[in-house]
């Protein structure tokens, strides 16, 4: 019990490595945001001395919707196309978790051929985000081709999930019990074939962005996060991965059918920023090869999703899920009365765990180094405010 | 949508338009034509090709346009045409308006898009106009804590100081408008002042974030002022000359950069950073300090700053040309006439496209390889933003005042040895003089 005060003890100790508010002439206060085209819906106040930052300090908020207080007052499936608001761009990994979770509580199991989908589902909608993510990372760096690129190559997986979904963006794919609907005739080739185009792809990324000498030079040895900070101040997803920590909820507590599927799980020793952008895009090749194999899996016939009353009640209790997203570990705890409406559900998010880093690297950096480790942290405002 | 009335019919339309054209029909035969007539009673009329230019004669000449390429020829041999026309503002203008819409398209094609596409239905090609409209209807916001004076001034200096390097390019031989001894100097000089513009338009700005981007133009530019210079010097040593005209002329046998491919490299990579664009827009960077300088710019304020850095563009790239690309030198493609027996026939429409006086093969060749070499260099500029990140100041700082000012002088002597060794400048093997 020692051991875990002393943590928390150096963690706070960490994160107060600011400077003071003085009333020195040298320092100059910048607010970042809302208004500012390098923020997002966000805003942080640094003090610059300089060129360098000697206080920096995150205001989230600015789109806090209150998503779970809403889940108390619908049932299990009318949450579902407001819990995927956060995130409309990963919308089929923050409702994965919120399935998992109501299917605990409720007591069943999804059909092997839903698994196979919704992690399918999961997979190509993890590609889309990284890929709106890396699209943001290169305009940030103002390079502005590694912003079309990824954004019109997005396009086309786009395409993929409206064939199995239904829907361009917002799928409300995943519910409890399954998926919503079967997989389309030939969604299996179409699949395959625009997966290997974006393999390809992934090279030319590499060459115009990823080895420019420009880029290396950017973020190479720029906010380095060591492992040992990491773990303490409790980083998640691609960023702890950069840090050197092999750490992915796909492998350490699998769920559905990803016990069955081979996979390496990426990770660098660096930790700068260049390392956090790096494993993003490791992480795409992976999840290529996750898709190759899931087709391949894929039983031929079967139900997709398990019937259920629409006003299901759960029983009695809690439950605990968490999946791998694309920003990382995202969880969900769900307390049940008995009734079809949820008591309390509480939304964990890798993005808020991640903002947590964000003062800690910034203090000390200079000012062109902000975009980098802003948005190297895989950090998406409107769902750390939820 | 809102403009048109809910009223509005095409007939009232066309009626109001005609009803005006016979007002103003009406206006020229009762006021304008005697005003006209009573003041050429009193004025000496000038003498053009031997005759009087009564309006009689000018009318001929609206008939015949043959009769009025002595004028034209006397028009362009004025000094207000060349500073106005050609190859001064309107000549450097048009190629800034060309560059603006070549960079939209290129980098929209290495961007897999289709850049400007609806404005003028044929690719885009009024997109440039309606921006310029659209930012000409702007409001000028002016911050309230601002300097207003110089905040209306700068943009004012920034367009005259770029047409004032413009002024100073060789297109062709005697084709410029200020044919300086020190010509090379004198531009040096007057990209000097870009630095303090910038700096004062920032700091009249009154906010934070254009202030930072002053200071990060200032740094910018005079870290790389001094590569600059340093990698026009050998170019001097060799052409013995600071007139820019001349410098071309030495030219005539071997470009520069084929002795000093180095220099070139440096002078464009300080080009980029003079006029800063990506990778040296720091002054501007948007993830960071939202537009740099430019932040409080609005409506025309900021098309002038940008009109004027797109003429600096041309200029640097016309001074490139120049000190390393042989000028206006190229093969001649131009026929001796433009349509052979045009001038010795009869026929007055051939007689016309002709262009007696008007027509000089060589220096017409020497407008077309001087403009081609210069659209080569821009495209150069102009790629680099479609496969570049942003660098940091301190990289930048470091490159300016480190690497390139040693690449500059290993350049130097390389040519100080070929000078020493008598290869080349005056007396030796390859010599143009």
């Amino acid at each position: 019990m020692s051991s875990l005060e002393e943590k928390i003890n150096e963690a706070k100790d960490l994160s107060i490595q600011i400077v003071k508010d003085t009333d020195d002439d040298r320092l100059m206060t910048l607010s970042v945001g809302p208004q500012h085209p390098g923020s997002g819906h966000f805003r942080f106040v640094i003090k610059l001395d300089g060129d360098y930052i000697v206080y920096a300090d995150p205001d989230p908020g600015y789109v806090h919707r209150g998503h779970e207080k809403m889940c108390e007052y619908r049932n299990y499936f009318q949450n579902i196309p407001h819990l995927e608001r956060p995130v409309i761009h990963d919308s089929c990994n923050i409702t994965y978790s919120y399935s998992l979770a109501v299917e605990d509580l409720i007591g069943i199991t999804v059909p092997r051929r839903g698994q196979f989908i919704r992690a399918i589902a999961s997979e190509l909608n993890r590609l889309v985000y990284t890929l709106y993510w890396l699209a943001i990372y290169g305009i940030f760096l103002g390079h502005s081709t590694m912003f079309m690129w990824p954004a019109g190559d997005r396009e086309l997986l786009i395409d993929l999930l409206e064939r199995l979904t239904g829907h361009r963006v917002t799928h409300a794919f995943n519910i409890p019990g399954g998926v919503r609907n079967d997989m389309p005739i030939n969604f299996k080739e179409k699949c395959l074939t625009q997966v290997n185009y974006f393999e390809k792809r992934l090279k030319e990324y590499e060459h115009i962005f990823y080895n420019n000498p420009l880029m290396r030079q950017r973020t190479e040895g720029v906010g380095i996060l060591s492992k040992e900070d990491a773990i303490k101040l409790g980083v998640t997803g691609s960023v702890l991965r950069a840090s050197g920590v092999p750490y992915d909820i796909r492998k350490v507590e699998p769920y559905d059918v990803y016990d069955e599927i081979d996979f390496n799980v990426q990770y660098m020793k660096t930790g700068d920023s260049f390392a956090r952008a790096y494993v993003p895009l490791l992480d795409m090749r992976e999840s290529c090869h996750i898709i190759r194999q899931l087709l391949d899996r894929t039983p031929e016939s079967g139900d997709v999703r398990e019937k259920l009353l629409s006003n299901v009640k759960g029983s009695p209790g809690e439950s605990f899920k968490r999946i791998e997203s694309g920003r990382g570990a995202l969880s969900y705890h769900i307390v049940s009365d008995g009734t079809s409406r949820p008591y309390r559900v509480k939304i964990s998010v890798g993005s808020f765990r991640n903002l947590l880093a964000l003062p800690f690297l910034l203090v000390g950096s200079k000012l062109g180094d902000m975009p980098p480790i802003y948005w190297s942290l895989n950090y998406w405002p409107v769902e750390a405010d939820r | 949508m809102g403009s048109i009335t809910p009223d509005f019919r095409f007939g009232n339309f066309v009626g109001s338009i005609i009803q005006l054209v016979l007002v103003i029909l009406a206006l020229v035969t009762l006021l304008i034509l005697p005003i006209i007539f009573f003041t050429l009673f009193f004025i000496p009329l000038p003498v053009i090709d031997g005759q009087v230019l009564t309006p009689y004669l000018f009318f001929s000449m609206v008939v015949d346009p043959a009769r009025t390429l002595p004028i034209v020829q006397f028009l362009m041999h004025t000094d207000l045409f060349r500073a106005a026309v050609f190859p001064g503002f309107a000549f450097a203008a048009l190629i800034a308006a060309l560059t603006i819409y070549v960079e939209r398209k290129l980098l929209a094609k290495m961007q897999l898009r289709v850049g400007p596409l609806y404005a003028g239905k044929i690719e885009g090609i009024f997109q440039l106009l309606a921006d310029g409209l659209k930012l000409i209807a702007k409001e000028i916001i002016v911050p309230s804590g601002a300097d207003k004076p110089i905040f209306w001034l700068a943009p004012i200096m920034f367009i005259s100081t770029s047409a004032a390097v413009v002024s100073l390019i060789p297109v062709a031989s005697g084709w410029v408008v200020a044919d300086v001894n020190v010509g090379l100097i004198a531009a040096f000089a007057i990209f000097g002042f870009f630095p303090l513009i910038t700096l004062l338009f920032s700091w009249a700005s009154n906010s934070k974030y254009p202030f930072i981007g002053g200071l990060r133009a200032l740094h910018q530019m005079i870290a790389f002022e001094i590569p600059f210079f340093l990698s026009a010097l050998p170019v001097v040593i060799l052409s013995g000359s600071l007139n820019l005209s001349d410098i071309a002329r030495s030219q005539n046998l071997f470009w520069y950069i084929f002795v000093m491919p180095i220099n070139a490299f440096v002078f464009y990579i300080s080009s980029l950073a003079e006029l800063e664009r990506i990778p040296f827009d720091l002054p501007e960077a948007e993830s960071e300090i939202v537009a740099g300088w430019l932040t409080e710019t609005s409506g025309m304020i900021f098309g002038l700053i940008q009109l004027g850095s797109y003429l600096k563009l041309y200029a640097l790239c016309g001074l490139f040309v120049v000190l390393f690309l042989g000028g206006w030198y190229g093969p001649q493609i131009f026929p001796p006439e433009l349509i052979p027996g045009a001038s010795a026939s009869n026929i007055p429409l051939l007689k016309i496209f002709a262009l007696d006086g008007l027509y000089n093969p060589i220096t017409v060749n020497s407008i077309f390889w001087f403009t081609t070499k210069t659209f080569v260099i821009i495209l150069l500029m102009l790629i680099t933003r479609g496969i570049n990140p942003r660098i940091r100041i301190d990289i930048l700082l470091h490159t300016g005042w480190y690497k390139l000012i040693v690449l500059t002088f290993i350049n130097l002597f390389i040519v100080l040895i070929l000078i020493y060794s008598g290869i080349l400048g005056p007396g030796g093997v390859i010599s143009s003089k």
